[in-house]
């Protein structure tokens, strides 16, 4: 029984994956944990395996859509290792309940601006680029 | 794409670097993939459309989640790896839907589902 709710959970994270662009890590994670018993590491680099298997295969999909910048994609995955340093060190500087009030702060303000932004983009008939 | 013609290359290479350290502080500081930061980033700073962000985001995750596995130490250990092959079968699954299912709604449903997520996150977070 709880392997059918982490495959389906799984199901779940590849589809949002496919549908927004994400990993789907945050479904994968509490599939691993909650329903089959593993760690919170554990789940976290087994999720990280199922993200580079999903990622890889999404993108591969979406290219032959013509909807991926290969270039730009590399770049930002390769930059974003100095960043992960960084943030994983300051993590233990500053207070984690903090850190999570201001990315749910951040997440919040994120939404209103796509939803604003597609409201006026797409309202009188307009299209976005690309 | 009239942006790429317009733009100085090293100011559009300074964003793309903005954007992958940013999702790199914000997945090493909070936990999060980094494309919640990704495809917002593309469509607010590049004028991508929601397919091509979310395209790209995907391949910057390939790399991202690479990069996170090397420094982690490699796959091995803490990985379970079986039952991550096995689960990667239905998500894979779900991935090639959501991308056939992506390409057949508007791209404003695209901006208002990353919106949910968003919001999902923001609650999560603020409950945890």
């Amino acid at each position: 029984m709880n392997e059918v709710a982490a495959v389906l959970i799984c199901l779940l994270g590849g589809l949002a994956g496919g549908l927004v662009g994400v990993g789907g890590g945050v479904l994968f994670v509490p599939a691993l944990a909650i329903f089959l018993g593993l760690s919170q590491v554990e789940s976290e680099s087994t999720s990280l395996l199922m993200i580079v298997i999903v990622a890889a295969i999404g993108a591969a999909r979406q290219r032959g859509y013509g909807n991926v910048r290969v270039r730009e994609g590399l770049l930002i995955g390769a930059l974003a290792l100095p960043g992960v340093l960084l943030g994983v060190a300051a993590s233990n500087w500053v207070s984690e309940r903090l850190l999570q009030l201001s990315f749910a702060a951040l997440a919040l303000f994120m939404a209103a601006q796509l939803v604003r932004r597609a409201r006026s983009t797409y309202a009188a008939g307009g299209r976005g680029r690309g | 794409m009239p942006s790429e013609a317009g733009s100085l290359p090293s100011e559009r290479t300074l964003r793309l670097a903005a954007i992958g350290f940013l999702a790199g502080l914000f997945s090493g500081l909070f936990g999060v993939g980094g494309g919640t930061i990704i495809v917002p980033l593309l469509i607010f700073w590049f004028g991508f459309g929601e397919r091509l962000a979310t395209g790209t985001s995907l391949a910057a995750i390939v790399v991202i989640g690479l990069l996170g596995a090397l420094f982690q130490g490699g796959f091995y250990g803490n990985v379970h790896v079986v039952t991550g092959l096995l689960l990667a079968i239905p998500a894979v699954l779900g991935v090639v839907l959501g991308v056939g299912i992506q390409q057949r709604i508007p791209q404003r449903a695209v901006s208002y589902l990353f919106a949910a997520l968003l919001l999902g996150v923001a609650i999560e977070l603020i409950l945890k």
